[in-house]
């Protein structure tokens, strides 16, 4: 079929009445101005742009999306502008990359639109890999049509015809939604040839990652994409002049798509209006770990970092004290409490040593170990290095052997000034993105918490009670001799009489806690972790 | 010890993927998709299987084997019946995941990244799936387990035996 403006006006008019009464009997959404917004405290300071339909629509009918303005941005592009003016709009509105970098997405875009060529590409990645962070999985599966009328908003741009989504495997949902929501826009005449009549062509396939965290950095993706390791490339070309098989290509990030048909239909000015002046604009993020409040927020940029972690959600769980906040996955840095304040845009974190990333934003209490965490975020890039460059595949492995030795209370003196000698190394030699950026968690915790590496090395204690070579359970004389923990033991080191004070084997005791998540003594356990 | 392929068992699917084979031959990057198949197809990538398709696509098999290696989610061994991964994301981690999965490895008897002999079930531990929300989680085929205990793990074996 091919659809014309009128018909999306019909389907708007025929669809949008009923849906709206739906939502607002079910009580879950409400006005704010004119647009509709989930209800509740939750989403009271949160400003939803690329989340804006997500949980109000239906995400398995194209007609709820149109009823909310869809598909109305790319019509404008297609009838009412050239595609030098589509880019215009983008560059105008200083909108960066959501994936990490912010490299501004007009520049990229106006640098394809000038290159000629037989063949262009647009590629989404949504390949989304950080631990902690499910933004644009949310996205896919909530409101896939925002990010494949991005990308035939991007298409048009830049003057290409095909546009690849390289998702993960690991999001099943996710992709099975996107292929509903393609076949679906191929029936509605929104994706296919000749849209809307204007002669324009705009396909999108679906490709699957396999398991390999570095295939989201674009060189190695279009390496997967065209059936090879997923190893980065020399950045001898931008990938907007020679990208997917040597021809010109973009490649956006999903949130960074879903932003794009907003900014065409409300202007770049409206846009600008939002975040900051350099940072316009709002930012998905996951806050997850030991919050209150788990879940996806969407905040304008330059919002402190309290009021995401405290006003929104709602502090560290069970009353713990707030410790720090990783932000950027295993390529940023671990933020500690004083610097909560710290207003959250591209330039302020990259300020204070970590950076936006895509948006996972993991919370730690009291109770986490710092160099645990920087080991945990160090194991994380060994096993995702490719292989390809020495710094990063030697690198970062002598770097978590030395943060190994530390916590299980081997280290030695001068071990931190090694691991910052690396860092330097690794960050400054490495091929990719991901090796420039694996010792970030290591920089970070050293930077703020040289006090709890140097506990780890000199006192062999861990502050945080994490490390388990480095703890001893004990059994305090409030004990009340019930045998419970005698009997969670799984090694059976603990003994005692019924109703008489038990005592731990400190030689036999293989440290699983199991005797300390079995105790009942109240208010304090007579289990105890020194 | 080495588990061998059944080409009687799999003969539709044998069938069926040499054709897609033939089909996706002459469109751009073709590899990856075939190896998706393939495992999706079979739970594995048997030898055999790769063979065919360095036959098909004229590729050749160091080539095939170079890029299937690269991929965390192609296997050269058959996986279990049912299939028992632990997140190990950051929020899962922090939470107590690596405990859950040391509990696994000891109640199933294998390690992690290992398919029981009698391939009933095999375990593996997954970057993180995204729930993190609910963490820490046990994935049991497409069941997922929320917040879960170790004193839990037996129970929820228990339902696959």
């Amino acid at each position: 079929m091919m659809m014309t403006k009128e018909k999306l006006i019909e389907i708007k008019e025929k669809v949008k009445p009923d849906m709206i009464e739906k939502l607002l009997k079910e009580d879950r959404v409400e006005y704010r101005g004119a647009d509709l917004v989930l209800k509740g405290e939750y989403f009271k300071k949160q400003v939803r742009i690329a989340l804006k339909n997500c949980d109000i629509i239906e995400p398995t009918n194209i007609e709820e999306y149109i009823a909310l303005d869809g598909y109305h941005a790319l019509y404008k592009c297609l009838v009412e502008k050239q595609p030098v003016d589509v880019v215009e709009e983008i560059t105008n509105s200083l909108l960066r990359g959501r994936g990490g970098a912010g490299f501004p997405t007009g520049r990229k875009w106006a640098e394809a639109h000038k290159y000629p060529a037989d063949k262009k590409y647009i590629i989404c990645n949504a390949d989304e890999g950080d631990p902690g962070a499910f933004m644009d999985r949310s996205i896919l599966e909530k409101d896939p049509h925002s990010v494949l009328e991005g990308m035939a908003i991007g298409g048009y741009a830049i003057g290409s015809d095909q546009g690849y989504i390289y998702v993960r495997a690991e999001y099943p949902m996710a992709v099975k939604r996107l292929q509903i929501a393609i076949a679906q826009a191929k029936e509605y005449g929104l994706l296919g040839d000749n849209i809307f009549g204007t002669g324009f062509n705009f396909d999108i396939e679906i490709r699957l990652g396999s398991g390999a965290f570095v295939c989201g950095e674009g060189t190695a993706l279009m390496e997967s994409i065209e059936g090879r390791r997923g190893m980065p490339r020399p950045k001898i070309h931008r990938t907007a002049h020679k990208g997917l098989w040597g021809r010109p290509t973009i490649i956006n990030n999903v949130e960074t798509l879903a932003n794009i048909p907003v900014i065409i239909e409300r202007g770049y000015e409206w846009f600008r209006g939002i975040g900051t002046e350099k940072s316009p604009g709002t930012k998905v993020f996951a806050l997850v770990g030991k919050i209150e409040n788990a879940g996806l927020v969407e905040v304008p940029m330059g919002m402190t970092l309290r009021e995401i972690v405290f006003d929104i959600g709602g502090g560290a769980q069970n009353g713990k004290e707030f410790k720090a906040v990783q932000t950027g996955g295993p390529s940023g840095g671990c933020i500690p409490a004083d610097l909560i304040d710290t207003p959250v845009d591209f330039e302020s974190l990259g300020k204070i040593w970590s950076i936006m990333g895509s948006g996972g934003m993991v919370v730690m209490d009291e109770d986490t170990c710092m160099v645990d965490i920087a080991k945990f975020f160090l194991e994380f890039s060994v096993e995702e290095s490719c292989g390809k460059c020495v710094p990063c595949r030697e690198g970062t492995k002598r770097m978590h052997e030395i943060l190994d030795r530390i916590t299980k209370g081997e280290g030695v003196e001068g071990d931190i000034e090694r691991l910052l000698e690396l860092a330097e190394t690794v960050s400054g030699t490495s091929l990719c993105g991901l090796g420039q950026t694996a010792p970030n968690p290591v920089i970070t915790t050293i930077k703020y918490y040289r006090h709890e590496y140097e506990a780890h090395i000199r006192d062999k204690k861990c502050p945080a009670k994490s490390c388990k070579a480095l703890i001893q359970y004990f059994i305090t004389d409030s004990c009340i001799g019930c045998t419970r923990c005698a009997k969670a033991c799984p090694v059976s080191c603990i003994s005692g009489k019924v109703k008489e004070r038990h005592v731990i084997d400190q030689d036999m005791c293989i440290k699983c806690g199991a005797c300390y998540d079995a105790c009942p003594v109240k208010p304090i356990k007579a289990v105890t972790i020194n | 010890m080495e588990f061998k392929f059944d080409q009687k068992k799999f003969s539709d699917e044998i069938t069926s993927f040499k054709k897609m084979l033939i089909d996706k031959k002459d469109s751009p990057g073709p590899l990856m998709p075939a190896l998706q198949q393939a495992q999706e197809l079979f739970g594995y990538l048997p030898k055999e299987i790769l063979g065919l398709i360095s036959k098909e696509l004229s590729i050749p098999l160091a080539e095939i084997y170079g890029v299937a290696t690269f991929y965390s989610q192609f296997s050269f061994i058959p996986k279990g019946e049912n299939r028992v991964s632990v997140c190990l994301g950051t929020a899962c981690y922090v939470k107590g995941s690596q405990t859950l999965l040391e509990e696994l490895e000891v109640q199933l008897n294998i390690k992690s990244g290992s398919t029981s002999l009698d391939q009933k079930f095999s375990l593996d531990s997954a970057r993180c799936v995204g729930d993190c929300s609910i963490a820490p989680i046990v994935i049991v085929n497409d069941d997922v387990y929320a917040k879960v205990k170790k004193n839990e793990i037996a129970g929820i074996l228990a339902k696959y035996k």
